[in-house]
């Protein structure tokens, strides 16, 4: 079961220049009640992005008409707090191929590089740009290279790397996934076992 | 160079390590729960697989359960499904579940160390990052996602690139009133939410060995607030008694066995860890969160930060987490009225924390205005409460004791506080809408929760003790 395979991004962005945004409010609990993973990104950030009616928020990133494209931008620490993978099926369920931020939740990173979904880590200085650049103008566009690990703001041309690993680079550029991966290392996994338990 | 015991649990556990990659990982435990399993087993069934070790994986439902009238079905459609699509997922691939009425039921997590299946030494995961509680008894455990699930059941293994290390001491006694939550509290408000992202702690000093199991999983708990992979503590003859005996503990010569190889985990004198803090534990005292995340907190005697002292860069942050909670900059929040009290949860929901709450309302009474969930860790430790007449204390209080469960800790269940209401919560996470939509949460203690619902306040504990 591959998942799809990562290629080089350029979109527009939806900001949320939050800090601390933790998975409850990217899916909130009473929202984790499905057995499947699909329709999640309809309550993607729900209880920011819908009042007490059910009506949405206007100046909401993900309702103003003004932002949009496939990568999101959040403030530090993203996706801190519940392991749910919930948030990372929202996030990959409403048409996001890439999040960035300066600083990610570490149970959250493996729940979307698990899915998919390229989180990239910038520094604050490149994040407080990417911000500054979309506010001053919407339209801003940004390049994700995930071959050469490279972030750039199109129109002036600034970029930066990001880290990501060899294993998990490979992953997603190929689409493999690593429950195949693992049940492929079955005998060796066997062999460990028999040497463990004694 | 020695070895932290981190690094002896996880070395020991390494199938293969993938250059330039994650490692491949073996797993002693996996717990599930109703919750974050489902797509795990339709994705291992997907690929034509059963479960590669069901003795290794236990069940237990306590997300999505009622509090009252357990006996009776889920009236929620979506809860009921889901609970009974555990109980099928489990029977279908031998796995043991402890369901709804079940005497063994209870929070994963509370349900875990009580029948022994937490053990020094292993690896543990759950889908649930509060897995960390089980580092309370030198276990490398910690929460993952549901692809992560379905690895377990596919091949008893998960990738994972390996944390940095983390040591923070405390040492000294712990003042009267202080308790373990107050120390986490302490910590997470100097350390931050994100203070620890990226690293496993272990808890050390004189202050960790003196508290008592119940008493370390509560700090270990909340290792996750801090943004750690997990925390631990070395095991030592507290853990050991505690374990022995237990249903799913080695039972006899094994046991004495068992113990002979767990006295070796412990970090090596010189053992480096990448980071380490030291905090005394005389500095201390009640703590309280102000905020919506659980790095926002302070002593429950201060006053909320300034505009001006806040960090520039968290400081939108700030500012919307306090127009959430409705508080102001500087504000003291000792006195300010409340209107909920959550007592229960995988952090403070074990029989030690009911004895903290039964202390204080002993012979006091609920203020009339204040709502209440007390709730058992476990059906185990609701046996406890009556086995030891504190049921009998909370009635003669006014206070009503419900079924065990996850409840109100994150609201999946009927057990929500209205918007805009104000909740002092034994849990874990203050987050906004935590508790329901609109709900405000006041992470404290327990004996901070029994005296705001003496009180119907924000109120100093050791007023009275």
């Amino acid at each position: 079961m591959a998942i799809e395979k990562f290629i080089t991004t350029i979109s527009r962005v939806v900001p949320i220049p939050i800090e601390e945004i933790d998975t409850d409010q990217i899916i909130p609990a009473r929202f984790l009640k499905a057995t499947d993973k699909k329709g999640f990104g309809d309550n993607l950030f729900r209880d920011w992005r819908y009042d007490k009616n059910n009506q949405p928020i206007a100046d909401f990133p993900l309702n103003n008409p003004k932002y949009s494209g496939c990568i999101l931008v959040g403030g530090k620490n993203f996706g801190c707090g519940s392991s749910r993978e919930h948030a990372a099926w929202a996030i990959a369920d409403y048409g996001f191929k890439v999040v960035v931020s300066s600083f990610f939740a570490d149970i959250f990173k493996n729940n979307v590089l698990n899915n998919g979904v390229l989180p990239v880590q910038v520094s604050e200085a490149f994040l407080a740009k990417i911000f500054a650049a979309v506010d001053a103008n919407p339209a801003t566009e940004l390049k994700v290279d995930l071959v050469n690990q490279t972030i750039t703001l199109i129109a002036t041309n600034e970029s930066e790397g990001f880290e990501i690993n060899a294993y998990k680079k490979d992953c997603l550029l190929n689409g493999f996934d690593d429950i195949d991966y693992l049940i492929s290392k079955l005998p060796e996994i066997e062999a460990f076992e028999k040497k463990y338990k004694g | 160079m020695g070895k932290t015991l981190f690094d002896k649990i996880w070395d020991a556990h390494v199938v293969t390590e993938i250059q330039d990659g994650p490692s491949i990982l073996y797993i002693d435990r996996q717990f599930i729960h109703e919750v974050t399993s489902p797509q795990a087993f339709t994705g291992i069934e997907g690929r034509g697989r059963k479960v590669f070790r069901p003795s290794q994986i236990t069940a237990t439902a306590d997300h999505n359960i009622p509090t009252m009238d357990q006996h009776l079905p889920i009236k929620e459609y979506l809860s009921a499904f889901q609970v009974e699509k555990l109980k099928e997922n489990s029977a279908r691939h031998g796995i043991t579940y402890y369901g709804l009425g079940d005497e063994f039921n209870g929070i994963v997590h509370v349900v875990g160390p009580e029948l022994g299946y937490t053990q020094p030494g292993m690896t543990i995961v759950c889908g649930d990052s509060h897995t960390s509680t089980h580092g309370a008894f030198g276990a490398v455990a910690f929460g993952v996602g549901t692809s992560e699930v379905e690895m377990v059941f596919a091949s008893q293994c998960i990738m994972q690139p390996k944390p940095k290390r983390m040591r923070i001491t405390i040492d000294g006694e712990l003042g009267k009133g202080v308790t373990s939550k107050d120390v986490i509290l302490y910590i997470l408000s100097k350390l931050t939410a994100s203070g620890a992202t990226g690293y496993f702690i272990e808890y050390a000093g004189s202050t960790i060995r003196n508290m008592s199991m119940e008493a370390r999983m509560t700090v270990c708990n909340m290792s996750i607030e801090l943004g750690a992979r997990g925390g631990m503590i070395a095991p030592d003859q507290k853990t050991f008694d505690y374990v022995k005996g237990r249903k799913y503990a080695p039972q006899g010569a094994d046991f004495d066995k068992a113990v002979a190889t767990w006295k070796q985990l412990y970090s090596d004198a010189d053992a480096i860890f990448d980071k380490e803090y030291t905090f005394d534990a005389a500095d201390i005292i009640p703590m309280i969160t102000y905020g919506t995340n659980p790095g926002l907190g302070m002593k429950i005697t201060d006053k909320i930060p300034s505009l001006t002292s806040v960090d520039p860069a968290t400081k939108e942050t700030f500012v919307k987490a306090l127009q959430y909670m409705g508080f102001e900059p500087e504000q003291q929040l000792l006195g300010k009225e409340v209107d909920w009290v959550f007592v229960g949860s995988c952090t403070n929901g074990r029989i030690e924390d009911f004895r903290l709450l039964a202390a204080m309302l002993k012979g006091r009474k609920r203020a009339p205005h204040i709502n209440t969930y007390i709730v058992p860790g476990s059906y185990l430790v609701e046996k406890q409460i009556k086995e030891e007449g504190l049921d009998k204390i909370f009635a003669e209080a006014d206070v009503e004791l419900r079924q065990p469960g996850c409840s109100s800790c994150l609201a999946m269940n009927e057990d929500k506080v209205p918007s805009g209401k104000y909740c002092v919560a034994t849990s874990n996470r203050n987050f906004e809408g935590r508790q329901g939509p609109g709900a405000r949460t006041i992470l404290a203690s327990p004996l901070t929760a029994a005296a705001a619902i003496i009180t119907g306040k924000i109120t100093d504990p050791r007023e009275f003790l």
